[in-house]
This record gives structure tokens, C-alpha cells and sequence, in this order.
């Protein structure tokens, strides 16, 4: 084994620097790879852990953290692992893994690498214990590091359920050719208010509607952020072509409105849903009707 | 950037067809009012489909071109808006409330149609000419 | 360097990737903000890197045009000045990060600017209160004499 150059220390240590010691751990680790890598695996079986895949997964699988692991350790930098664990709960949480399976096999890494120290230097203690000291903030980092990636990466595939759901639970629905209605339920936040908005304008586009009706009788009560964004609602409709009618506007929400400056006179409401598809239909039919009375049928779509 | 203004019938359609600077934007403006004298057209469709962005200044030339259209007889509207840059109109806070808008060409070209009936300007077979797609 | 160009806004820095070992990410840029023609490159450059984070395509639409009014000020008022663009992305959140900044005259009365509805010679005067609400977050700095420096964020997931 080639000599080894004196690296620069990291603290100052009475003995040997905390680099080294690192070091001497690292190459331990390799050496005894294959052993340390299947008692690991023994003990997940062991533990129950990972039961959404299989052995050859297990093991396929824990020869890559283990790669990682120590490769952290000698480097020192956790960009690499950082990345794998990503990587990793993208793959395993679609298998169902959770969270405490994942800190628990770290953590069994852990228990299984500081026991193969315990025994390789039970004749020196003090030897074991600097060993020790320059192993544990390196391994509890490295737990840490992936035990958090999964969990954010989690976090993030709620996040996006969450959200398939909430555009899901609010229909833009489509009964008479060039109309729309869009009933709301429940309470709006800014952010689903957002999301309603949206998917509006597109269901506008998508449809080619002229008329939207948005019910708002099932809106308990409304803020004035929110009140806003009906407004912008609105507005942003006109700009493609189509007109709101509001419906179900119940007199607190009336309030809210004009609290923020809405002129309720400019605004198009009907007292209830209906009412407002009445309307809405007599404003396509008026509007069929004026183009005819030219006399002249108007181009029909390409 | 020149953008292209083709006639249709009594009417012009301008397609811009990505992002145009200050200047373009003026020179266009500038080439609708120019066109739309020399051909006599009742009406302009302007179509932003390809605008990924409308900022105040592309909203307040879109203004001034409607008015100035307006002192020559004729009837502006804006089409093909995206959702997205609609939202962000509104909430710029920008305000093209004194110009139309419809949805795209075809819903544009029918607007005019019965905006212009509806001045009983009726020029002499516009219903057919408006059956008709030269290009 | 760019010397005389008749149009100018070509960027300062041209925007290096990779300052992430892993993937190839901009994360910074700076544009020099002289003309018309700047505010477009301005938008569009914004728009692209803010794409690189998980931004929907309104939000996207939303930084493109305060970008694009953040520019027209300059120009506007200040006649030059510069537009920088920078990415966050840590792992609690990302977002991306605009500072518009000129030497130009400033602006007299800052609360005055941010009242809706306020105008001066443009129909809309400065259009701040607009930027303001297109963003998540809205500082501006602005000395008279000295110029102004505006800095809008805007954060993924709200």
C-alpha cells in the first residue's frame, strides 16, 4: 500500500488527525464490503423492513447505499448521496416504501458498520473510541441526508396528488354548446382560487365558450383577496370573448364585494344557478338570432 | 418585423406572430391606420395568439390603435388572447376595457360582422362577403 | 466585450451554466438595459431560467411581464440600467430573483408610485403596484439624483 501523505489536519488531535482515522475506516469498510453488505441486508429481512420489494431488489439496492455511504465518507461531501437518495425515494416510493423504513435500514447500516468497528478494535479502546469519534458526525450526517431526501421527495408526491385532486373536485362543466358553469363549493383559498381561475380560461378556450355561468351558492363566505380573484375572474373571461354571469350571491358576499370596490351594477348576477343558465341562453339564442336576421347564415366552422 | 396584414372582405387581420419590440409595435400601428384608409375596411382584427407576454405598452398601443381606427369609421377587435397572459393582464391591473376582444379569428371576424349590422352601415352584399375566405 | 452596437443590451455577464456540479442549470444572469429591444431579451431570458424550477406556465407568464415592466421603467425613466436575474434553489425553496437597478433621476414619492391608479405622463405611471402584485415579494430602494433599484421575488408552490 502506497504511503500515504500527511493531510492537513482537520482539528488538532493528540494522536493521529480525524483524517486519517477516516481514512483507515474507509479502507475497513471496503475491505469487508461483502460481508458488511449482506448482514445488512440480513438484518432488513430481519427487521421486516422493505417488504414491498424483493431480496434481489434489497440487495441490489443496498449495494449502491453502501457504495454511496462510504464513498460520503471519504469525501466528505454529500452532493452525490444527496442526489442518490433522490433518486432512490423517486424509484421506492411508488412501491409504497415509507418513511420509517427508510430511517430504519439507515440506521441499521449505521449499527452495522459501528459493530464491525467494535469488533475489529476491542483490543485498543482508546484506538476505538478516536475511531469512533472521527465515524459518528459523519454517519449521522449521512442518515440525515437521506432520511430528509426521502421525506421531501414524499412531501412533494402529496403535493401533487393534492393538487390532482383539487382540480378534479372542481368541474368546469360543459352543457349547452358556448356555455359553461363552474359551481364552487366549499371554502376558496387563494391558491385553489388561482387554480379555479385557470382552469376557467382554458376550459374558455377548450370549449369555445361565449357564456360562463359561476355559481358561487355552495361559497359560505368570501375574503377580500378571493373577492379579487373573482373579479380578475371575470375580467380575464372578457379578454376571451365570453361573459360571466355570477349566480347564488349570497348578501354577505355582496357585501364583501363592494366592500373592495366592485360595482355590482357592472356586475352580471342572477340570483340563482337556474336562473343564471336562463339567462346565459338567452344571451346565445339573442345572439343567433341577430346574426340570422341578416339574413344571411353565418360561415359555417372550416 | 414586418407583420402581415392580409384583407378579408371588408376587414383586415394583422397576425403578429411572436414578440414584437416598442418600435415593431408602433409600425404596426402605423401600417393598420395606413391600410385601413387605402382599403376603405370596416374593421380590423388584430390576432396576439403568438404574444407569450402583453405588457403595458403593448395594451395601451393596442388602445391607441382602436381609437385611431375608430376616427376612420371602423371597428377594432383582439383576438386570441392566451389565458395565461390574460391573468396577467388583469392582474397588472392594465385595462382594455374600451377595446374588444374575442376569442380567436373566427369568433373575431363574427363580432365585426354584426357589430357593423348593428350600425346599419350595411354595405352592399356583406353577408356574402363575409361567406367567403379569400386570402 | 460588446463596444458600440446601435442597439446595446447584450448581456454583462453571459450566463454561464453550471455553477451546479451536477446539472446544467443558469442560475444567474445580468442584462444591460438601453432599448426597447433589451426589455424583450430581458423577459424572454427571464422566463427561461425561472422554467428550470417548478414554476407553472401563468406564473411563468407572470415573471415574463413584471420583468418586462420592471425593463420598461428603466428605459422609461433612466434611459439605461440593468436587469439581474438569479435563481434559489435550496431544498426549503426556489424561486427566482429580480433586481432592476439604473442610476437614473429616482423616484420623488416612493408611496405616491405605489398607489394604484396613480399617473403621471403614462397612463399608468410606473406600473409598480401592478409588478407588486404579479410577485411574491416587492422592494424598492430609490435615491433622488442617484437612481433606483426595485427587487421582486417570486417563489414556487406559493
Amino acid at each position: 500500500m502506497a504511503k500515504l501523505a500527511e493531510p492537513p489536519a482537520r482539528t488538532p488531535q493528540p494522536l493521529e488527525p480525524t483524517a486519517e482515522l477516516l481514512r483507515e475506516l474507509v479502507a475497513h469498510l471496503r475491505q469487508n464490503r461483502t460481508q458488511l453488505r449482506e448482514e445488512w441486508a440480513r438484518r432488513i429481512t430481519e427487521a421486516k423492513l422493505l417488504t414491498a420489494m424483493s431480496k434481489d431488489e434489497i440487495f441490489a439496492e443496498a449495494t449502491a447505499v453502501y457504495d454511496n455511504y462510504v464513498e460520503a465518507l471519504e469525501s466528505g461531501t454529500f452532493e452525490a448521496l444527496q442526489a442518490y437518495a433522490r433518486n432512490l425515494s423517486e424509484r421506492i416510493i411508488p412501491r409504497g416504501v415509507e418513511t420509517h423504513e427508510v430511517i430504519g435500514i439507515v440506521l441499521l447500516l449505521r449499527d452495522v458498520l459501528a459493530r464491525s468497528l467494535f469488533a475489529k478494535y476491542q483490543t485498543d479502546f482508546a484506538l476505538l473510541n478516536r475511531i469512533l469519534d472521527a465515524y459518528e458526525p459523519a454517519a449521522n450526517r449521512i442518515a440525515n441526508t437521506v432520511a430528509v431526501g426521502f421525506v421531501q421527495e414524499r412531501e412533494r408526491v402529496i403535493r401533487e396528488q393534492q393538487e390532482a385532486i383539487r382540480i378534479l373536485s372542481t368541474p368546469v362543466l360543459q352543457v349547452r354548446e358556448r356555455l359553461l358553469i363552474l359551481p364552487i363549493i366549499g371554502v376558496i383559498d387563494p391558491q385553489r382560487a388561482r387554480q379555479l381561475t385557470e382552469q376557467l380560461l382554458r376550459g374558455i378556450r377548450a370549449n369555445r365558450a361565449k357564456v360562463v355561468v359561476i355559481d358561487i351558492t355552495g361559497v359560505p363566505v368570501m375574503d377580500a383577496t378571493v373577492a379579487n380573484h373573482l373579479v380578475q375572474t371575470v375580467e380575464a373571461a372578457r379578454l376571451l370573448g365570453a361573459t360571466v354571469i355570477i349566480t347564488g350571491l349570497s348578501p354577505e358576499i355582496a357585501q364583501t364585494l363592494v366592500t373592495i370596490g366592485v360595482d355590482l351594477g357592472k356586475m352580471n348576477t342572477v340570483g340563482d344557478l337556474q336562473g343564471g343558465i336562463e339567462e346565459a341562453e338567452r344571451a346565445l339564442g339573442y345572439k343567433i338570432v341577430l346574426m340570422s336576421e341578416a339574413g344571411t347564415p353565418p360561415p359555417s366552422p372550416a | 418585423m414586418q407583420v402581415p396584414i392580409l384583407k378579408q372582405g371588408l376587414f383586415l387581420i394583422a397576425t403578429i406572430q411572436s414578440a414584437l419590440s416598442d418600435a415593431d409595435l408602433m409600425q404596426l400601428r402605423d401600417a393598420i391606420v395606413e391600410q385601413v384608409g387605402k382599403r376603405r375596411s370596416r374593421g380590423v382584427i388584430i390576432d396576439v395568439t403568438a404574444l407569450d407576454v402583453m405588457d403595458s405598452f403593448a395594451t395601451r398601443t393596442l388602445r391607441d390603435i382602436s381609437q385611431m381606427i375608430r376616427l376612420r369609421g371602423a371597428e377594432t377587435v383582439i383576438v386570441g388572447i392566451q389565458p395565461e397572459v390574460a391573468l396577467a393582464l388583469v392582474q397588472l391591473g392594465l385595462n382594455l376595457a374600451d377595446v374588444d376582444t374575442a376569442l380567436d379569428l373566427e369568433e373575431g371576424l363574427a363580432f365585426l360582422g354584426q357589430k357593423i349590422k348593428s350600425f346599419g352601415h350595411r354595405a352592399p352584399n356583406a353577408g356574402r362577403e363575409m361567406g367567403t375566405r379569400e386570402r | 466585450m460588446s463596444d458600440e452596437h446601435q442597439r446595446s443590451g447584450r448581456k454583462l455577464d453571459s450566463a454561464e451554466p453550471s455553477i451546479e456540479k451536477t446539472a446544467k442549470v443558469v442560475k444567474e444572469s445580468r442584462i444591460l438595459i438601453q432599448s426597447d429591444l433589451d426589455i424583450v431579451e430581458a423577459r424572454q431570458q427571464g422566463r427561461m431560467m425561472a422554467s428550470q424550477l417548478g414554476f407553472t406556465s401563468s406564473e411563468l407568464t407572470l415573471v415574463a411581464t413584471a420583468i418586462s415592466e420592471l425593463a420598461r421603467n428603466i428605459v422609461a425613466y433612466a434611459s439605461r440600467g440593468e436587469i439581474a436575474l438569479k435563481l434559489v434553489n435550496h431544498s426549503e425553496k426556489q424561486g427566482i430573483v429580480v433586481v432592476a437597478s439604473d442610476e437614473g433621476p429616482g423616484i420623488r414619492d416612493v408611496s405616491l408610485a405605489l398607489q394604484d391608479g396613480y399617473s403621471t405622463s403614462r397612463s399608468l405611471g410606473m406600473g409598480l403596484p401592478g409588478v407588486r402584485r404579479l410577485m411574491d415579494e416587492f422592494e424598492i430602494e430609490t435615491t433622488l439624483g442617484q437612481g433606483t433599484k426595485v427587487t421582486v421575488k417570486k417563489w414556487t408552490n406559493g
